[in-house]
């Protein structure tokens, strides 16, 4: 690939996940020979199993156990993992640099009160008067920091407080499209010189009982023990285990990047997303047409798929990846972090990134279905489609 | 016209407005609501919509003129964003699939209650405190509700929307607060500077004035509790003022680059000519004493729109009626335009129309293009006490004709987020 100056890298990631806090567990992951060892919950939220949150020192990038308190674990985990991209660029003392950063946020709403609204429907089942329930409760019950620890945007407004950032603060909403129309339009503002550096990504919680409940309204969430991602058990469940995640990265252009000799992992070369009705071949031909043109040859390149581990869904991305990347080896890291809604494709690149930054020879995540790699890949694709809508490609280039 | 005429001073293709709709508590469409606005009027009245025994705040801007398939927050968002999207499209007499992609500023909105309570009604008795969630799960394991799931979907409104009107691409659906409305614009604003489209769909809508949206910006003590009369509630810019009023509504700007416009011989209702923002680390719901942030929004629109500040002819101020808003507001465009902010008259739609949240940036850009279309500045009503720390024109009581070519319209938001659209009327 020719190098331009508005090209767009990769120049931070901040990653958690069940894996291990930060880049190093996950590069030994990636550069690992065997499979990573599974971290699941079976328990706490039986029969629905999840990926935990692993062990975080929160101080290590929320200072002020203020603002830790004025957060709920949605928003913490953003601002943890906001702060470990920033310190990863080398940019989280760079007040200039984050006072003119952008910033997009992929964000879903944060945890809700489970006792109190179980204290509210408790009551209204002996009530006739619920509305009326509702003012007296709410009114008492609810604790103001609780509401803005559950406003999505203020996700974005805490990494703005507690990191500095504050060039432009936007949040996107709207499951997993909203993390592929996050990095589409950070993407597209580097390229278009609208944005030199721009800090993009999410958080999402798995163990919550109101997220789980999300997906259960649609039968969609795993029950029992977990399986691998492309064999979930079809009769337990509908496939999703979710995995409470965190992933950020700092985009920048290639010039403002070389301009202060940042380390780069990795470029983007295309991104693109889309959406509407999945049946008779639709989802496929949009797939077709994110992908049209791009040579993918087995020996170096690598997929990171996003999948969510839906039973059809899967199935059908797995018979098109298959079609339309013979030899190319997948890797459905799901299965090792659980799906992290809006999260899950700024993960797929934060994992792109580093596989290709470290020539990581990545081994399979379910070898019952996913091929060996023979050397390190040069390009990436990392692929999300989400559980009930929208999808997204994005093609990332090793550097050379 | 030549291909300069299309490119603005950095050399960007200019952005033109050629589809308006506007639904708030004051009516439904441009003329009505334009009418109402300009002739003083108030839509604020008291809340029917749910009991409000109990609560101190029992006002609000609702939209109580519209029937919908059903009663809850995404219903209500999607309906008003269908029918200012109806509307801006007639108006760019654009008509099929659109074929741009689709900005859509929409509240976050959560389960409703009403579900809650249907589930529990279904559910196995408790077996201690706190476990409704679990009891729900066993309800939805037996039998899923995909109707519930959707309805939860963050992404559900932007969906519809975009298989209703063919917009191209994933949609997006976002949040800034209150800043919302203006950020979808400047979201479409970039996406034609960036070459990526030739037009696009900015939105901006919210339905969701409900009991707990009510209690929790109470608890924050940010509404007006002066329940009585409701229309007096809000006052920006007054000495009295006490907390903004909840209100309900949306808008739709249909953006086009001017070549294209005129290309297909489009009337051309104004210039999105610049956009700025800037995020504050100062609180989570109050802004920075020294009002840096304000400033540099006011300051990065300007700039990006290559407009100097006796360049402005009116403000069209976020201007909420809350006491910090308005005061910081103030010392923001005292500091930006210094002497010269005395000849600038600066209205507030929200005393009449309230806090429209969402959707708020997204109105106040429609209501300023129909300023400068009019000639008419829009009052601030309810200007009977001044503050008299805040030395400004507030167009008081009614309205004033008055020819202007170029506006500013704030939007500054909880948690921080700041956005500022200037927008002139012609692209000479």
């Amino acid at each position: 690939m020719t190098k331009a100056q508005n090209d767009v890298v990769i120049t931070g990631i901040g990653i958690v996940t069940c894996q291990g806090v930060g880049t190093e567990p996950h590069i030994a992951l990636l550069k690992a020979t065997t499979a990573p060892e599974l971290k699941i919950d079976t328990e706490r939220f039986a029969p629905y199993p999840v990926h935990p949150m692993p062990e975080i020192d929160w101080s290590q990038q929320i200072a002020k156990r203020g603002d830790q308190r004025q957060m709920e674990n949605w928003q913490r985990l953003g601002v943890f993992a906001a702060g470990l991209a920033l310190d990863d660029a080398g940019l989280k003392d760079d007040a200039d640099a984050c006072g003119t950063m952008d910033m997009i946020v992929a964000a879903g709403g944060g945890e809700r009160d489970i006792n109190v609204d179980s204290l509210i429907v408790d009551e209204g089942l002996k009530r006739n008067d619920r509305e009326q329930l509702l003012n007296e409760k709410l009114t008492t019950e609810l604790r103001p920091t609780l509401f803005l620890a559950q406003l999505s945007n203020l996700m974005a407004g805490n990494i703005s407080i507690v990191h500095k950032v504050t060039g432009s603060s936007r949040t996107f909403m709207g499951e997993e499209a909203a993390g592929i129309s996050a990095i589409e339009t950070a993407f597209a503002r580097i390229r278009a010189g609208q944005s030199t550096h721009t800090l993009v990504g999410g958080a999402f919680v798995a163990e919550r009982p109101d997220v789980i409940l999300l997906y259960e309204a649609l039968g969609a969430h795993a029950t029992g023990g977990w399986t691998p991602l492309w064999s979930r058990d079809e009769n337990a469940g509908g496939g999703i285990i979710g995995g409470s995640v965190g992933a950020f990265l700092v985009l920048e252009s290639r010039a403002h990047a070389e301009g202060r000799g940042a380390r780069i992992y990795a470029s983007i070369a295309e991104i693109g997303g889309d959406r509407g009705r999945r049946e008779d071949g639709r989802l496929e031909r949009r797939l077709d047409a994110l992908v049209d043109g791009l040579e993918a040859k087995a020996g170096s390149a690598i997929v990171f798929s996003g999948a969510s581990g839906m039973h059809a869904l899967a199935d059908r991305e797995k018979t098109w990846l298959d079609g339309r990347f013979a030899g190319v080896p997948v890797r459905a890291y799901g299965g090792v972090t659980g799906h992290a809604l809006e999260s899950q494709f700024p993960l797929g690149l934060a994992l792109a990134g580093l596989a290709l930054a470290n020539e990581a020879k990545v081994p399979a995540f379910d070898p019952l279905s996913e091929g060996t790699m023979d050397g390190a890949a040069d390009t990436a694709i990392v692929t999300t489609i989400g559980h009930a809508r929208g999808e997204g490609i994005a093609i990332l280039k090793a550097e050379k | 016209m030549t291909k300069a005429a299309f490119r603005d001073h950095l050399g960007r293709p200019i952005v033109a407005v050629t589809g308006m709709g506007v639904i708030t508590s004051l009516g439904q469409g441009l003329k009505d609501n334009w009418a109402a606005l300009s002739g003083g009027v108030s839509g604020i009245h008291g809340i029917t919509r749910f009991p409000v025994d109990g609560l101190n705040t029992r006002i609000a801007g609702t939209v109580d003129f519209v029937e919908l398939p059903a009663e809850n927050p995404v219903e209500r968002s999607y309906f008003y964003a269908r029918e200012t999207t109806d509307e801006a499209l007639a108006q760019a007499g654009l008509s099929g699939h659109f074929g741009g992609p689709l900005f859509l500023a929409a509240p976050p909105i959560e389960p409703e209650w009403s579900a809650r309570f249907a589930l529990a009604d279904r559910a196995p008795p408790s077996q201690r405190p706190g476990d409704a969630y679990d009891r729900f799960l066993t309800v939805l394991r037996d039998k899923p509700d995909p109707a519930l799931h959707e309805a939860w979907l963050f992404g559900a409104i932007s969906e519809r929307l975009a298989d209703r009107f063919g917009t191209r691409g994933l949609p997006v659906t976002l949040s800034t607060a209150c800043a919302s409305g203006a950020t979808a614009i400047q979201l479409g604003v970039e996406a034609i500077r960036q070459g990526r489209t030739d037009r696009a769909l900015t939105v901006g809508t919210d339905g969701s004035v409900t009991a707990e949206a009510l209690i929790r910006f109470a608890l924050l003590s940010a509404l007006s509790t002066q329940n009585d009369p409701p229309q007096k509630a809000s006052k920006p810019f007054t000495k009295d003022r006490d907390g903004f009023v909840i209100a309900e509504g949306a808008a739709t700007l249909v953006l086009e680059s001017l070549e294209s416009a005129v290309a297909r011989g489009a009337r051309v209702l104004g210039i999105m000519k610049g956009c700025g923002e800037k995020a504050d680390h100062f609180h989570r719901t109050r802004s920075s004493p020294d009002g840096g942030p304000a400033i540099a929004t006011i300051r990065a629109a300007l700039e990006d729109a290559g407009i100097a500040e006796d360049g402005i002819g009116y403000i069209n101020a976020h201007g909420t009626s809350t006491p910090e808003n308005d005061k910081m507001e103030y010392l923001s465009m005292s500091t930006v335009f210094g002497e010269g902010l005395s000849k600038i008259p600066v209205s507030s739609n929200k005393s009449m129309i309230g806090h429209t949240l969402t959707a708020a940036g997204a109105i106040e850009a429609v209501f300023s293009l129909q300023t400068m279309l009019t000639g008419t500045l829009p009052p601030t009503i309810n200007y009977q006490n001044p503050d008299p720390t805040i030395v400004l024109d507030v167009v008081p009581n009614v309205k004033r004709d008055k020819q202007v070519s170029a506006v500013l319209s704030n939007s500054f938001g909880f948690g921080g987020q700041n956005a500022s659209l200037v927008m002139t009327a012609e692209p000479a």
